[in-house]
């Protein structure tokens, strides 16, 4: 059988996409298969677009160093705006375990060169205008993370890609993969076949399934994340800003939120009790809750507007890092398990697949790539399943 | 203080008053007496009146800049549906049609984005009221109010059964129950016995509105729109400011209908919006909105608000409708073209043009593929251009209610486009298989399904008018009923019995035979304005006749003694006739009878009198292909034509949610409501009929919400 492409991936969204840009900016035939009847249409658009280099792993550290360069030269590269604005990540902190905890992680992410300290209450109160300073500790700061339109973005991702020569095919489904030996060879769609030697499974919640044709079970189970977004006001807030305590109402954990470059307030909630599964319908609880965290927190929220109300899914692996890289299935390779952070990931991750792919090895260090290999211990690190 | 005292004298001195003082049907109810700012200068508003109402009133008609591109935003759907009205109220942005002035209100313009207030008092706790229901009505028109009488039977049905408490909440948006009832002004077709027909919309909306008062079991949540429906079978509604959560067992949506839109080059300036709009101004808050009004859409909403701007003393300069025929009752049309005002069939508006506000519109001819036909251009200055193209149902919250599961209803224009009359019966039929579908022991009248098929029908055939002809009679009627509509107020009026319709059925065409006395009845109830009454006993020398027509405009229109044009029903010139007199009608509040003096041989054709003559044409161009690039689609987010196409174009896109991402079309307060269905035009246009264009995904909340809402419930202890 002749090779069609160079590379198919599955999954036109916030991984698969910009990987398909980079591989053909290396010269690669690339084919992008998507289920929906566009790119970005799955969980890339229920992203609230918070990008930050500032965590405690380091292989999601070196990805989304990578993609924060890619993300904010993006405009300069391609003259294409997508809502970058570096204002940074603020986690206010009021409880002394939370300090603590923090704190502690603080000098590995000076390590790997990130900008974030600790900053006292006052000067978060300037980060952070009209915070409760009520029990206000301090908190970290890391100015140089950011926010970036998932919607924009994934737009000009696909329109710089098709310019490479990426070929998009929408409203098709992988029903299966062609295998020889313990090699994957292609896919077979709704619509047709088509043959590459390498095959990607960017397909986000439903990699699962994508795994399970090639005969991997993967221990990615989704939950899902209620969001929403008010009516554009003038710029009052740079960071995006994580409260890590529970909620009063017992139900959520953390909860975010962020000024969008065109002026709305983007903001979602982790629920105590994940809600597993894929229902992404709109729910009577959300908008209650958070309404009440945000203006306990900064009380002169209560001024804005609710406009818009969503759900997205996180496919959570146990450790809260994703699955990336070579599997033992050859020509087969894996970016899934984003666990809520395919957004900020997904050009890191693909710009690294693109050297693997090409070059046979990551951008960043084999051993730090290797953390996100699927034949990991998966040991819980609660820290990483902040926002 | 001299300084205020002469801001003072400034101001009102240049104080407009738009305000309609003198109205054929309706009175304002109050005076304005509430003193609010806009801009810092005082105006006065009456109480409870909206806003935008009371800055139209007083001259003031551009509420925002857009905060893209600066252009300034007028009134567009005065129905809190679209955001095109926000101001700045006391320092945070409302919607002006949906908001009511309070005494030292203070609004400001909004130029751009609006800034967040300061404003870091802590919020003290709270909890959202969560209330139960057996039903919710979204909806308080004349579906949703009909229902609510037909569901309070319940209690008659079966008093000694606790089934028979059955708790209804009737939802609405506004502050006054009718819904758009309230702005029908002209009298209703259908029945009398069944529907009130005869009597005018707004009439039946308080009949309505007291009966549902009334019920024991039926709360009224007013100020209350419905924002969302949730999956876990909870409903949100902002009720007074206020979030409650709602859980009904069943829900019944009765929310009516939005207007359609036309995208046309310069469709987005100040001034041109919609006919509901235009109503809603003139005829709930009697805003004289406009001076000089043009109209797309020869539709029933389009020719009765050429009819309601004539009442409110608004100058018609016409009307373009882009089917050789209107598709309005053939009644509704005459009465219009009878004043004198041109309504161009085949047509349609090219363009619309103006700095910073309407100034003049460009029609033009079309062929039978709508192509505008070049040299066929009309232009004519003008402050206000209605579109009237049309309504589509309100369903977005029933549609999800379907998916979540509810137990789901529909009645009125949520569920089909028509006429109140056909609401009602809608409404009735709708609540009383509610009943049964809960274990009620009642019944569906047959006639109810009749009625309201024939309500819900288009006008049927038109018959050739066959002239009573009986030598010896010297008073009858000339009945002008030529087309099939579903209307017998005259039958019943007639003390002689002498009118009946084709086959005693309800839209048969009216005939009159036998015996005339006089009384005018017929003539008073009619409410297509299509019947006169002719008297040939008026001059003893057999020369001139006695006409008695119909008669609806402000006073003053016209005086007694007055030589006018007379014309036939069609509005095609007859002669000339002498006006005699004006007088109140014994029969019926608030229509007039025109006593005209016509020569003999005219008096069967004379139908009404012309009093307007055709607006002066301006020079205009025909629209360029620039200008159709540059037509806005998506108000909110003022997306163009040509941004649309372009990318249609250019990616091959058949995704409205990729339109959504890349170019923010929907995206806006309105959530797509104006846009979704131009856009959807676009898609076809560029990728042919038959492909499959993906919907945009609809999302809480269908109304925006702001976050004090959820802060305001009681005591979360």
């Amino acid at each position: 059988m002749s090779q069609d492409y160079d590379a198919i991936i599955i999954g036109a969204g916030s991984v698969g996409v910009p990987t398909a840009y980079f591989l053909a900016k290396e010269g690669m035939k690339v084919l992008v298969i998507e289920k929906n009847a566009s790119a970005g249409q799955g969980e890339n658009k229920a992203a609230i677009g918070g990008v930050r280099a500032t965590h405690s792993d380091p292989a999601k550290i070196k990805i989304c160093q990578e993609s924060l360069k890619i993300f904010s030269t993006w405009k300069e590269n391609t003259g294409t705006d997508i809502g970058w604005k570096e204002g940074g990540y603020c986690f206010p902190i009021y409880r002394e375990q939370d300090a603590a905890m923090m704190q502690a992680i603080l000098p590995i992410q000076k390590r790997h060169e990130l900008n974030i300290d600790w900053i006292g209450d006052d000067e978060l109160a300037k980060v952070v205008p009209g915070i409760n300073r009520n029990g206000l500790l301090g908190g970290t700061y890391s100015p140089e993370d950011g926010q970036v339109s998932p919607l924009m973005a994934i737009e000009s991702f696909t329109h710089e890609a098709r310019k490479l020569g990426v070929e998009f095919k929408f409203r098709e489904g992988v029903q299966e993969l062609a295998m020889e030996g313990n090699a994957v060879t292609g896919v077979k769609t709704n619509k047709g076949e088509y043959s590459a030697p390498a095959v990607l499974n960017a397909a986000g919640a439903k990699g699962t399934q994508i795994c399970k044709m090639a005969g991997l079970n993967i221990p990615i189970v989704p939950d899902s994340h209620e969001a929403g977004i008010t009516s554009p006001v003038k710029r009052f807030l740079d960071p995006l800003v994580v409260d890590i305590r529970p909620g009063p109402e017992g139900k959520t954990k953390n909860f975010y939120f962020g000024q969008v470059e065109s002026g709305q307030i983007i903001f979602c909630y982790t629920p105590i009790d994940p809600i597993i599964g894929e229902d992404k319908r709109a729910t009577s609880e959300f908008m209650p809750i958070l309404a009440r965290r945000l203006v306990d927190l900064i009380p002169r929220m209560k001024g804005l507007t609710i406009r818009r109300l969503w759900r997205g899914l996180y496919p959570m692996t146990p450790d809260g890092v994703p699955i990336v890289g070579k599997c033992k299935v050859d020509g087969f390779y894996l970016c899934i398990g984003m666990c809520g952070q395919g957004f900020m990931m997904g050009p890191g991750i693909g710009a690294n697949l693109a050297n693997l792919i090409v070059k046979d090895k990551p951008i960043m260090k084999q051993s730090t790539w290797d953390f996100m290999r699927l034949d990991r211990s998966f040991k819980t690190d609660d820290v990483e399943r902040l926002a | 203080m001299t300084d205020i005292q002469s801001k003072t004298t400034d101001s009102q001195s240049k104080r407009i008053d738009n305000r309609i003082s003198k109205h054929p049907i309706i009175s304002a109810d109050s005076e304005a007496t509430v003193t609010f700012t806009f801009n810092e200068k005082s105006y006065k508003a009456r109480p409870e009146e909206m806003i935008s109402s009371a800055m139209m009133a007083n001259g003031v008609a551009i509420f925002n800049k857009h905060h893209k591109d600066g252009t300034p935003q007028g009134i567009f759907c005065a129905n809190g549906q679209c955001a095109q009205c926000l101001v700045l109220v006391d320092g945070l942005p409302k919607k002006a049609c949906i908001t009511a002035v309070k005494e030292g209100m203070n609004v400001e313009e909004l130029d751009g984005l609006p800034e967040l207030p300061a404003d870091d008092d802590i919020v003290p706790a709270s909890a959202i009221p969560i209330v139960e229901t057996d039903v919710l009505i979204v909806g308080a028109g004349p579906a949703g109010l009909s229902a609510a009488v037909e569901l309070a039977l319940a209690n008659s049905l079966e008093p000694e059964l606790s089934a028979g408490d059955l708790k209804v909440i009737i939802a609405d948006d506004k502050l006054e129950l009718g819904g758009k009832l309230g702005l029908q002004t002209h009298n209703f077709f259908g029945s009398i016995r069944d529907c009130h027909a005869g009597m005018r919309g707004m009439d039946i909306g308080t009949l309505l509105a007291e009966e549902v008062e009334e019920l024991a079991n039926t709360e009224i949540w007013l100020d209350s729109p419905v924002v969302g429906v949730f999956s876990d079978g909870l409903v949100g509604i902002v009720k007074a400011g206020v979030y409650h959560l709602v859980r009904p067992k069943h829900f019944l949506v009765t929310a009516g209908a939005r207007e359609k839109n036309l995208a046309f080059p310069g469709c987005d300036l100040p001034g041109v919006y919609g006919g509901g709009a235009f109503q809603t101004l003139v005829n709930r808050d009697m805003i004289r909105a406009s001076n000089r009004l043009f109209i797309v859409g020869g539709g029933n909403v389009g020719l009765i608000a050429a009819y309601h701007a004539l009442q409110a003393g608004i100058e018609v300069l016409g009307i373009v409708e882009a089917l050789p025929q209107c598709g309005g009752y053939k009644v509704h049309l005459d009465k219009i073209k009878r004043l004198g005002i041109p309504v161009w069939t085949s047509h349609t508006i090219l363009k619309a043009e103006g700095n910073g506000k309407l100034e003049k519109v460009t029609i033009a001819a079309i062929d039978n593929t709508f192509i505008a036909q070049p040299g066929t251009e009309q232009s004519f200055d003008c402050d206000t251009l209605l579109v009237a193209v049309g309504l589509a149902p309100v369903d977005e919250l029933l549609e999800k209610a379907k998916q979540f599961g509810f137990s789901a209803y529909a009645a009125g224009d949520a569920d089909v486009i028509a006429e109140a009359s056909a609401a009602i019966f809608s409404g009735r039929i709708t609540g009383r298989k509610m009943l049964q579908d809960f274990g009620h022991d009642t019944e569906v009248p047959n006639e109810w399904y009749e009625m309201l098929d024939m309500l819900r029908a288009k006008p049927g055939p038109m018959y050739e008018l066959s002239a009573w002809k009986k030598d010896e009679a010297k008073i009858y009627p000339i009945i002008r009923c030529a087309q099939e509509i579903p209307c017998n107020p005259c039958t019943a009026v007639c003390p002689k019995n002498s009118i009946r319709t084709h086959d005693g059925k309800l839209t048969g065409v009216p005939q009159f035979t036998d015996e005339c006395i006089g009384c005018t009845r017929c003539v008073v109830i009619c409410p297509g304005l299509a019947i006169t009454l002719v008297d040939r006993n008026y001059d003893s020398q057999g020369k001139l006749a006695l006409v008695t027509l119909p008669w609806e405009m402000p006073q003053g229109t016209v005086k007694p003694g007055q030589i006018v044009k007379t014309t036939g029903f069609e509005g095609d010139d007859i002669g000339q006739g002498r006006i005699i007199a004006i007088k109140d009608s014994k029969w019926q509040n608030r229509r007039q009878l025109m006593l005209l003096e016509v020569p003999m041989e005219e008096a069967e054709q004379v139908a009404g009198i012309h009093i307007y003559e055709p607006a002066a044409k301006v020079a205009g161009s025909s629209a360029s292909q620039d200008d159709d690039w540059d037509t806005i689609v998506c108000r909110c987010e003022r997306v163009t034509k040509g941004e649309i196409i372009q990318y249609i174009r250019d990616t091959g896109c058949s995704d409205f949610n990729a339109l959504k991402a890349a170019l923010r079309v929907g995206m806006g307060p309105c959530g797509a409501k104006t846009c979704n269905e131009l856009a959807l035009r676009l898609f076809r246009q560029e990728l042919g009929r038959d492909t499959e264009i993906e919907p945009h995904v609809e999302r809480p909340f269908t109304f925006e919400v702001p976050i004090s809402a959820f802060l305001k419930g009681g005591n979360s202890e």
